[in-house]
């Protein structure tokens, strides 16, 4: 059957690769095209080579957008696969060996949908829900406890200081839920006659978790890396429609898809915004290199 | 295909997956060909309408021409296009069909229709996903309304329209000389309070800064917060006050230097004093957490009598109607005087056409977008406008024997007491850049992170970096 094969494979490939291009690719060209022009999104604009790049390097939010991606890009992989990863060990295994099985802690079923309730809902959404418990006044869900216990309301969203910190949450709260089906799954691929032999040799719950837990879950670990360090580089939706003054105050929350489109849609400038979408371009795709190299590991095999 | 392992064949899932690149990379080239496509139509004129000029058809519009207008359906509807000034159109050219259309994302559904060589004929230009004027104008799409203005008027052949309108209304929408847009509803801005709540407690409206802290004073003895205004989405309604009170102590030249981005505009001593004033008035008298509220979130407050003034524009009261209780009785004052060498009088209020209109240069029938803003212009026209949305609009009189609500009473009396002396600024359409820094300093400022000196510098820098600019249109008046 080798004659036909060719005919056979293209017509299978014809179809998403046209759509890739035409819905991907072209864009993406385009972007880069436009980086270099100072189109305002009506008549063509003209070629304006490497002016646009060499404005975003003087300009102060761009530096500080970044400042703030780099802040994410630790904070949010790290805290998000921190209480994943407890959650998920405690839901699995938590709950110690009971006839020879591992299993969760009491309730786990219910915790689980609990835990995985955040990720169902629109980022929209979440920005609304949280502006009402993040509100600085007494009317705010977290305030208003705090009031009742005498402490002075807090500005989680307009203190320039805890701004950022404030959204951090917002996205580690919603993200976990994912991250603790991705692990349990990940975990329960794991053979119960290791954790039985681990057992049988006197190691603890922390021993477990440690030495046959988190090696066994490499591969999945380094998945939820990338993942979550691609959405340290968006952050965009939460951003614009739950800061104040859109990735404020004073600009203490803006990251670098909201200045994108600030600059397209209210400044009409989108030869400048094309050229801070080819330094995201560049960021994300170096970002990915990096992380999948340097947690480069042999993978244990069973 | 064979599923023995010792099979020859070269088509493994790499091999695929690299002749899939290929077929990417060969592919990016014809990408060039469609980005070339980007805003490459509407080079070709289109073929536009025209009849006859006649008395009753001074704009020569051709009867039988369809028209297409698009509404921003924001804080006034769009009840009075497809109500009042269609239907006017309409009893005119009995022939016309007109194709209505409403949105609130006025940039994102037209931009791409004007980028493509077919844009629709009358278009009103607002809410905050407006498109940007200074591209339109950069890029010839808005038609000249010179002979509009000087078409005689609906009501009055004797009278060319321009001379229907309250002064300065016409050069509110001039760009480069030439005017293009139709700014039609008349705006007072100024300080708004609850005529009943100041009666019982038997407050006044200052006059001078003086008089104003220390009501001030007795309004947060009394457990209100004396002035607010929303910090998350409506901080421009702080910084007019600010350039408000520079105006007065300096002259509105103050503000025509700011529009004009000369050097050192905002450094001016008026501005910063200005600015130190109210930061004096956002450190004592306002509520921190405030900035974290949107505009309709505080005025609720003010409704419910825990704010007791409040900064906006005479829209405020018809915005407000839902949740405004019996008997509130919206009333605005001006912007007290701030020193006793002021150059503006104690009257002077904020006023300014608004509302922003266009016809398509590069459409099919700009004679019926320019008819149909002549009726807009009309008794009838403007009649109906201000009986649905309770706002004055541009045409002069055009209020007069219509019962008015208190707050537009206000307004109204606020505009004839400042008479001549009513000043604007036109910054905020010319320069977006400018009035999204504006309201991040004003923020900054006024809650406490930046002083006066660091506010004006702020603003100076950016003022100098659009200047220097070459991508962005430069306007003056």
């Amino acid at each position: 059957m080798r004659h036909g094969k060719y005919p056979f494979v293209i017509g299978f490939l014809l179809a998403p690769v046209t759509l890739y291009v035409v819905f991907v690719i072209a864009p993406y060209a385009q972007a880069f095209y436009m980086a270099a022009t100072n189109w305002r999104g009506l008549s063509p604009g003209q070629f304006v080579g490497f002016e646009n790049f060499e404005r975003l390097f003087q300009d102060d939010v761009f530096w500080k957008a970044l400042q703030h991606h780099g802040v994410l890009l630790l904070a949010l992989p790290l805290l998000t696969i921190a209480i994943a990863l407890f959650l998920a060990f405690m839901l699995n295994v938590g709950g110690g060996a009971k006839q020879g099985v591992m299993v969760g802690v009491r309730g786990s079923k219910f915790y689980r949908v609990v835990f995985f309730l955040p990720q169902v809902l629109a980022v929209a959404i979440l920005g609304v829900l949280f502006q009402a418990v993040y509100r600085a006044d007494e009317s705010g869900l977290i305030n208003g406890l705090l009031g009742s216990l005498g402490v002075e309301p807090l500005g989680f969203l307009i203190n320039p200081n805890i701004a950022l910190w404030s959204i951090i949450g917002v996205l580690v709260w919603q993200a976990v839920g994912f991250y603790v089906v991705l692990f349990s799954a990940g975990m329960a691929s794991i053979p119960k006659d290791i954790y039985e032999a681990a057992m049988l040799d006197g190691a603890s719950r922390v021993g477990l978790f440690f030495r046959v837990t988190i090696p066994l879950l490499w591969d999945t670990l380094q998945v939820a890396w990338v993942y979550l360090g691609i959405m340290a580089f968006d952050a965009f939706a939460i951003v614009w429609t739950l800061s104040v003054d859109q990735g404020g105050p004073d600009g203490s929350t803006t990251v670098l898809g909201a200045e994108i489109y600030r600059n397209a849609f209210v400044f009409s400038k989108y030869g400048y915004a094309s050229a801070m979408g080819v330094a995201l371009f560049f960021l994300t795709l170096t970002f990915a290199a990096l992380s999948l190299r340097v947690s480069r590991r042999e993978s244990v095999e069973m | 295909m064979s599923a023995t392992p010792d099979n020859t064949s070269d088509l493994t899932r790499r091999t695929v997956l690299r002749r899939a690149a290929t077929v990417g990379l060969l592919a990016t080239p014809a990408a060039g060909l469609l980005s070339a496509c980007v805003g490459s139509g509407g080079d070709e004129p289109q073929e536009q309408a025209e009849g006859e000029k006649t008395a009753e058809n001074p704009l020569g519009v051709d009867p039988k021409a369809p028209l297409e207008i698009v509404i921003f359906n924001g804080g006034y509807g769009e009840k009075y296009a497809t109500d009042v000034h269609q239907p006017l159109y309409k009893t005119k050219f009995p022939e016309a069909e007109i194709k209505h259309s409403a949105t609130q994302e006025i940039a994102t559904t037209l931009q791409p229709r004007f980028a493509g060589g077919n844009p629709p004929d009358f278009v009103n230009n607002s809410g905050t996903k407006f498109m940007d004027f200074g591209a339109l104008v950069q890029d010839g799409q808005m038609q000249d309304l010179t002979e509009l203005y000087d078409a005689p008027s609906v009501d009055d052949p004797a009278k060319k329209v321009r001379d229907t309108l309250i002064a300065g209304t016409v050069e509110q929408g001039v760009y480069n000389g030439k005017p293009y847009v139709l700014n039609y509803v008349f705006t007072v801005y100024g300080l708004w309070y609850s005529d009943k709540l100041f009666k019982e407690k038997g407050w006044a409206p200052p006059k001078s800064w003086a008089e104003f802290t220390a009501l001030l004073d007795t309004i947060k003895a009394a457990g209100i917060t004396p002035y607010s205004y929303a910090g998350k989405n409506a901080p421009y309604y702080q910084y007019l006050v600010i350039l408000s009170t520079a105006a007065k102590i300096g002259g509105a030249d103050v503000l025509k230097n700011i529009d004009n981005l000369q050097d050192g505009a905002w450094t001016a001593e008026p501005v910063r004093q200005a600015a130190e004033l109210w930061a004096e008035i956002g450190a004592k008298y306002m509520d921190k957490s405030h900035e974290g509220l949107i505009h309709t979130e505080v005025q609720l407050q003010q409704n419910q009598g825990k704010v007791a003034i409040y900064p906006s524009g005479s829209w405020l009261e018809a915005e407000q109607v839902q949740s405004t209780p019996d008997g509130f009785n919206y009333a605005v004052m001006p912007i007290p005087s701030a020193t006793s060498a002021d150059k503006l009088p104690a009257t002077a209020v904020f006023a300014a056409p608004g509302e922003p209109y266009f016809v398509s240069a590069k459409g099919k029938n700009p004679r019926g977008g320019m008819e149909y803003m002549r009726q807009m212009l009309s008794k009838a026209g403007t009649k109906g406008f201000i009986e649905l949305n309770k706002s004055l609009t541009a045409v002069a009189g055009s209020s007069d024997g219509i019962a008015l609500s208190p707050g537009l009473t206000s307004a109204s009396t606020a505009l004839s007491a400042s008479a001549q002396d009513a000043f604007n600024y036109r910054f905020p359409d010319w320069y977006k850049e400018l009035d999204t820094e504006l309201r991040t300093a004003t923020n900054s400022l006024m809650f406490g992170r930046e002083n006066a000196g660091q506010f004006v510098e702020r603003m100076q820098k950016k003022a100098d970096a659009i200047k220097s600019d070459s991508s962005i249109t430069k306007f003056s008046r």
